[in-house]
């Protein structure tokens, strides 16, 4: 399960940043799924809960913001939501369909005092 | 309370030592392929039919990533080519600081410029790890379902090829390739799609042909 290491990677960012900030409680962790990584949020929840468990990090609420697969048509500009992996203009009906997000894997901010 | 803001990718340790390791194959001119794919779909396979043909031709070194054992490597020792294992216990992928580890090692073999890395049987997990090869390889077989590209979209989205393997096969399951393909192709469209069977050998030769095609296109853009 790659959760795990997805989790401890994360942990590494944030102890990193709560130490060049000075500050010793974690309260918050923000971040970013997109739809097309190989990431399941809740597998993900669950390894942070436990991760954080009896550390200073421990009771720190998991934001996870999930990003939805969205494209931009080539032809005309449109940006919609692609949805089941239908990669066609719903506007112009043109089929070169740029993916600008979906992807992330991103921790956007932490909260801590 | 302090809101601290990060916005990096959480992977991004990962990406820098992958970047790293790009950089070192392409200064030595070596190709490196990632093989990916469901345990079983025929990854070990695929490799014991490319080493005999194009070892005359190019150097080339196999890595074998396993979660515990070495059955996979042992079973390319009798090409006499250069084999590494890397077992990875309980990660369920390789990552790109193991794959740095094995760096020290692809020198020493002097010369090398195919670099096979088979990953760890599993279709999720090597998505996100970047390990800094020049392609990835899917490996599909036809005993799997054909709405696998859908079901597991970021490896299919992430990966250059796919090789649909065990084509023998076709005749005594329900698989749809027509479908499969389509539905390889909506997760990427730029996906190049072979067929393969490890059994009669047919697809190997064209397998072997995009390969070299791929590693002849690399040194042209280097
Ligand atoms: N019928 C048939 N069997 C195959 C083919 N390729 C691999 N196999 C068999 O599938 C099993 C798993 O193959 P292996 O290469 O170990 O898969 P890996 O786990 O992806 O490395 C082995 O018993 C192979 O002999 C093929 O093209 N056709
Ligand atoms: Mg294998
Ligand atoms: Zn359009």
């Amino acid at each position: 399960m790659h959760e795990l290491s997805i989790t401890k990677s994360m942990l590494r960012i944030i102890a990193r940043e709560m130490k060049s900030n000075g500050v010793k409680r974690l309260k918050k962790v923000h971040i970013k799924v997109g739809e097309l990584t190989a990431v399941e949020p809740e597998a993900l929840r669950f390894c942070f809960e436990e991760s954080i468990r009896s550390t200073p990090m421990e009771g720190a609420l998991l934001e996870i913001d999930d990003v939805p697969l969205t494209g931009r048509c080539k032809a005309c500009g449109t940006e919609f939501r692609i949805e089941a992996f239908t990669n066609i203009c719903p506007d112009c009906g043109g089929n070169e369909i740029e993916r600008i997000a979906g992807t992330e894997l991103d921790i956007i901010s932490i909260e801590a005092v | 309370m302090h809101e601290i803001l990060i916005e990096e990718k959480i992977l991004a340790k990962n990406g820098e030592i992958a970047s790293e390791n790009r950089s070192f194959f392409k200064e030595r001119k070596i190709f490196a392929v990632n093989i990916v794919s469901s345990p079983g779909a025929g990854k070990t396979a695929i490799i014991e039919k490319t080493v005999p043909l194009i070892k005359d031709k190019v150097n080339l070194a196999v890595i074998e990533g396993d979660l515990a054992t070495d059955l996979d490597a042992r079973r390319l020792l009798k090409f006499g080519i250069p084999v590494k294992q890397i077992t990875t216990g309980k990660a369920c992928h390789l990552d790109a600081h193991n794959i740095s580890h094995i760096l020290p090692w692809v020198l020493e073999q002097k010369g090398v410029s195919l670099l096979i890395i088979e990953n760890v049987g599993n279709m999720v997990c090597p998505a996100e790890y970047d390990l800094g090869e020049s392609i990835r390889v899917v490996v599909m077989s036809v005993a799997e379902g054909d709405d696998k590209p859908l079901k597991y979209p970021a490896i299919f989205s992430s990966s250059d090829a796919l090789l649909l393997n065990k084509i023998d096969l076709l005749g005594h399951t329900d698989f749809d390739i027509d479908k499969a393909k389509e539905n390889a192709l909506k997760i990427n469209p730029y996906l190049k799609i072979l067929e393969t069977s490890c059994r009669t050998g047919e697809g190997i030769n064209e397998w072997c042909a995009f390969l070299e095609g791929e590693m002849t296109g690399a040194e042209v853009k280097a």
